[in-house]
């Protein structure tokens, strides 16, 4: 059996790395497209500052850019390595879109990334433009085929489990292309990313109006970015994922989890505000509840049923007692015995076999698995309810709190008085970290939600690792920590540096500490009412 | 849709033209990065020798990220017990490989030399440590490598870190960083001006002959001191795969089976040669466009003759042969390898477009002059 402290950190190696390399991505997502954005201006008007916005907004997206990949390189590697029952299990299906993205994705975007910071000298305007372009594609590209990947983790359709193989085979690529849970997480997932990349820069450019510095720059920033950001919250809350929720076992189990629901509630249930939910007594207490809300958010209808957690517990003993059986049949088929009958017992059990396996922390051979332990893989069926109730709520509140201050630096910035409203300005200096906290939250919500599988009601995550040793895992996990707070701390020293410097730092003579630098000296400290760069720029 | 015999085969050449497309490609930016600290004395003759391969080393570096996603794909087992195996090559391999991205972005974005010069190294380590990693990769597999899988087809390996670092393996490994380094040398003789290309192209004889050497001991080696591994029986190449129904053994001579068998087959070690040759020749006579094309079809003979040498063999298993995997039993399935097979015959040639496109544009040679004009316009 496999040490189970190997298990655990497995697991943490997986989410660490996983999180940290998702502070990244979502910039790159966002980002991209407004740099295409900023730059079509430019290609279209031919006004100098909207280039100058291009390749400043351009430099820190390569800051970004550098680590996105780096983490990245672990990611692709880290299902070998540290899951390799999984791979083995999966990759048939799995495999698939990791390649794809690959080929389709990584490529483009890989290629013209370093067309788009090194190009500008050897390609015309519009060539360059396109580069841009096809940057922002292939990253976003990439994202739709990872989430298909993570969409089929969540929902295994169009797959089948062979015996003869012992892992699971596609056998229909449309169905997992098609995969509706992979849909919704793209939109989801990509429109967080946009969130990420305009509250970036509407942060920045909010600081850069507050110090007076580079108004002209700093305002038409802010434009790009509350367009955009209004776009992108409106569709991260307004298509989540609530039509995921619509399939699958472990999407019900998910969302049940989400709002700490034990009982069956009739529709249209209730949203319970605030809870303390605890998994050993199974109910949650000092609810506060809202009537109806869950029931919209979660099935958009007031007619459907949210299923509680103890009646899909009970659901889930009936089908571990039928995957104890698939285990044992399977064991005969393995051992050489194929007879028509065994077949057919197997194919009569085998959705199940993903049940069975769940006893396998409690006993290696599942088929023979007492009363004692079957009910102790029952509460081991669904997740924490705990965190990923706090998660929920902290990425729900971050995404409301967002969409407010979008919409108001939308509704200042089209009256032109943006400029004033320094509360506000601080408001979004401060709230740069926001939508990573909702991203991060958002994902902790969707994989830790999901356990005990590592593939829905196919594979727990108990027996998807390598078979490696618990010191070998404090080794690597202590490795990554170690450099990746070194590489962190660098990416933050240099988005600081570059971000407080501004447009200046592209040394064009035109901006804020160049021109000061000339006749004034040291440039700190320039109020807003007395700064020269309030003069009107590039127009 | 294709015979599920012939697909196993495909996905053999093209795992082959994977691992080819890296070695060609990120190889050449890995011995650039090898070759930094040498070459560049001054900071812009470093700068120089970055941007050279600065528009490219991301986008060819997603040659090696491919072949990674297209093991997992095509060879499931194959990713799951080689990559868990080698767990800590691997990861040396891929913290080494930190340094590329942070390194080639980060390091001329501060004017300070010492972070400039630990970056540099950094981008050493980065091009020299993967390099050297997979050959001794490799390298192992020639000889086998201690694992078996259980009736649940887990794979469990009971070698360590240290065994994978034996004077054959890390002969191989030589021979990659070699091979790699060579190319490098080639690519700034060709791109670079006075005087790092002058540097350059002392070094592309001595690395071009100790490859060549390195190759031919290694040959020796593997005929007279390897034992190879040999099927004796196994289902039928287009049966379902399973990698335990096959009976496996040990024995002398077995990886010069296929070269007995095919004897055009030794047109590879010849190529290998033939290329490296021709590399120096050509390099001395200044006609580096050629001279490169020559290394990467050196490289491009080497990698094949360790491939034919194994074939059906991806890795073999020292402590249980029978668990060995081959192109037979260690793949995907019909369907997946079929919409695999036609992925890769949609984006390869399209990839294949627009990177020529890229460098292309980006073709001249990179002088230290122009680097200090450009301040800001390179990396
Ligand atoms: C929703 C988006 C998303 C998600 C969930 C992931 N990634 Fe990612 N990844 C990207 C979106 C992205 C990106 C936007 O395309 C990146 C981030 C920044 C960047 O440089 O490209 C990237 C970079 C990146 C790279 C470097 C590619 C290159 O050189 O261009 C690799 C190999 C991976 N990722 C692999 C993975 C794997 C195996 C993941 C699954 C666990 C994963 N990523 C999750
Ligand atoms: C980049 C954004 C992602 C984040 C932040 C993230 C987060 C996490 C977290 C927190 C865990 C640990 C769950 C636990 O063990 O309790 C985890 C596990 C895992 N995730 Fe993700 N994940 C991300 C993307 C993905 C994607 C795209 C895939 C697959 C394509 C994936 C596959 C896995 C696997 C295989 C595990 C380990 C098995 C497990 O613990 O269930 N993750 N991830
Ligand atoms: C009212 C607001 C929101 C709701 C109702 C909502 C809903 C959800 C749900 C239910 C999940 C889990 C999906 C799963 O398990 O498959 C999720 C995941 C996620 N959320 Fe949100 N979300 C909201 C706001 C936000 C915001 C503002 C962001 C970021 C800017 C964000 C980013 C994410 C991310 C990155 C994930 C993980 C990927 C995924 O599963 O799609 N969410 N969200």
């Amino acid at each position: 059996m496999l040490d189970s402290t190997m298990i655990e950190l497995s697991r943490w190696q997986f989410a660490a790395t996983a999180m940290y390399h998702f502070l990244f991505v979502p910039l790159t997502l966002g980002l991209s497209w407004m740099l295409v954005i900023m730059e079509s201006v430019y290609v279209m008007t031919g006004r100098e500052i909207y280039k100058d916005m291009t390749k400043f907004w351009g430099k820190l997206f390569g800051i970004n850019f550098a680590l996105g990949v780096t983490t990245g390189l672990t990611m692709e590697f880290q299902f070998g390595t540290n899951w390799a029952y999984y791979s083995h299990y999966v990759g048939d299906v799995f495999g698939a879109p990791l390649a794809i993205e690959g080929l389709m994705a990584f490529f483009l975007e890989s290629t013209f990334i370093g067309l788009f910071f090194l190009g500008w000298e050897r390609l015309s305007k519009r060539q360059h433009l396109l580069v841009t372009f096809l940057t922002a594609l292939g990253s976003n590209l990439s994202a739709l085929w990872i989430l298909i990947a993570n969409g089929w983790m969540q929902y295994p359709v169009g797959a089948e489990f062979s015996y003869e193989t012992m892992r699971m085979e596609m056998v229909s690529f449309a169905d997992v292309l098609f995969n509706p849970v992979a849909q919704v997480k793209f939109v989801h997932t990509v429109a967080a990313g946009y969130v990420t990349g305009a509250m970036f820069v509407a942060g920045i450019s909010a600081w850069y109006m507050l110090k007076g510095r580079d108004l002209a720059f700093a305002r038409r920033s802010f434009s790009v970015a509350v367009g955009f950001g209004m776009a992108g919250i409106l569709s991260v809350l307004l298509l989540g994922d609530e039509s995921g929720y619509e399939v699958g076992d472990v999407q019900k189990v998910k969302l049940a989890a989400i709002e700490a629901e034990w009982e069956t509630e009739p529709a249209p249930a209730a949203f319970t505000l605030f809870g303390l939910p605890s998994n050993e007594d199974q109910e949650t207490h000092m609810a506060v509840k809202v009537p109806w809300v869950l029931g919209l958010i979660a099935t958009r209808s007031l007619d459907q049923e949210v299923k509680g957690l103890k009646e899909l517990m009970r659901e889930h003993e009936v089908r571990i007692r039928s995957g104890m059986i698939a285990y044992d049949y399977l064991q005969r088929l393995r051992a050489g015995d194929d007879r028509p009958a065994v077949r057919a017992a197997f194919a009569e059990h085998k959705q199940d076999l993903g049940y069975g396996l769940l006893l396998k922390p409690f006993i290696d051979n599942p088929a023979a698995a007492s009363e004692e332990q079957i009910q102790a893989a029952v509460r081991f069926s669904i997740p924490q309810v705990a965190p990923v109730f706090w998660a929920f709520r902290i990425m729900v509140g971050a995404g409301l709190w967002m969409l407010i201050l979008l919409s108001l630096g939308f509704w200042y910035n089209a009256k032109r008085v943006i400029v004033d409203q320094r509360w506000l300005l601080w408001a979004f200096v401060l709230s740069i970290p926001v939508p990573w906290i909702a991203a991060e939250t958002g994902w902790f919500v969707a994989e830790f939600g999901r356990q005990p599988w590592a593939i829905g009601e196919v594979l727990p995550t108990a027996i998807a690792a390598s078979s490696l040793t618990a010191r070998d895992l404090m080794f690597s996990l202590s490795a990554f920590v170690i450099f990746y707070t070194a590489l962190f701390l660098i990416e933050v020293y240099l988005m600081i540096r570059f971000g407080r410097e501004g447009p200046s730092s592209l040394h064009t003579g035109r901006y804020h500490f160049e021109r000061l630098a000339a006749p004034a000296g040291p440039a700190a400290g320039a109020g807003p009412a007395t700064a020269p760069s309030r003069l009107r720029q590039g127009d | 849709m294709l015979d599920y015999d012939t697909l196993k085969l495909i996905w053999w050449l093209l795992v082959g033209v994977l691992f080819i497309g890296f070695a060609v490609t990120d190889g050449m930016d890995m011995g650039v990065g090898t070759l930094l600290p040498f070459l560049g004395r001054t900071d812009s003759e470093r700068r120089a020798i970055i941007n050279t391969v600065g528009p490219h080393w991301d986008g060819n570096q997603v040659w090696l990220i491919t072949a990674g996603g297209a093991i997992f794909a095509a060879w499931p087992l194959v990713y799951a017990t080689a990559f868990s195996g080698f767990y800590f090559a691997m990861l040396l391999a891929l913290f080494a490989l930190f340094f590329r991205p942070v390194g080639f972005d980060y390091r001329s974005k501060i004017k300070s030399q010492r972070w400039r010069s630990a970056w540099d190294w950094g981008l050493f380590i980065g091009g020299a440590v993967p390099a050297l990693v997979f050959g001794i990769a490799f390298g192992n597999l020639l000889q086998g490598v201690p694992f078996h899988l259980d009736t649940m087809l887990r794979s469990w390996y009971t070698g360590n870190f240290f065994g994978l670092l034996n004077p054959f393996a890390l002969l191989a490994g030589l021979i990659s960083l070699g091979m790699l380094t060579l190319h490098g040398a080639i690519w700034l003789q060709l791109r670079t001006g006075e005087p790092m290309a002058g540097r350059a192209r002392a070094l592309v004889r001595r690395l071009g002959l100790f490859t060549m050497a390195a190759f031919a001991l290694a040959g020796v080696w593997l005929i007279v001191g390897i034992r190879g591994f040999e099927v004796v029986s196994m289902p039928p190449a287009d049966a379902v795969p399973n990698p335990l129904n096959k009976e496996v053994v040990i024995s002398s001579w077995a990886w010069l089976h296929n070269y007995w068998r095919h004897p055009y087959s030794l047109l590879f070690p010849v190529l290998g040669f033939f290329g490296l040759y021709r590399a120096i020749r050509l390099s001395e006579q200044e006609r580096c466009g050629l001279a490169l094309l020559m290394s990467a079809l050196g490289i491009t003979g080497i990698i094949m003759t360790a491939g034919a040498a194994m074939f059906p063999f991806i890795m073999p298993s020292s402590s249980d042969p029978n668990s060995s995997l081959i192109v037979w039993d260690a793949t995907s399935s019909q369907l997946t390898l079929t919409v695999m097979f036609w992925a890769a015959v949609l984006f390869l040639p399209l990839i294949l477009g627009y990177t020529t496109w890229t460098y292309a544009k980006m073709w001249r040679r990179v002088t230290v002059e122009e680097i200090e004009a450009q301040d800001t316009l390179a990396y």
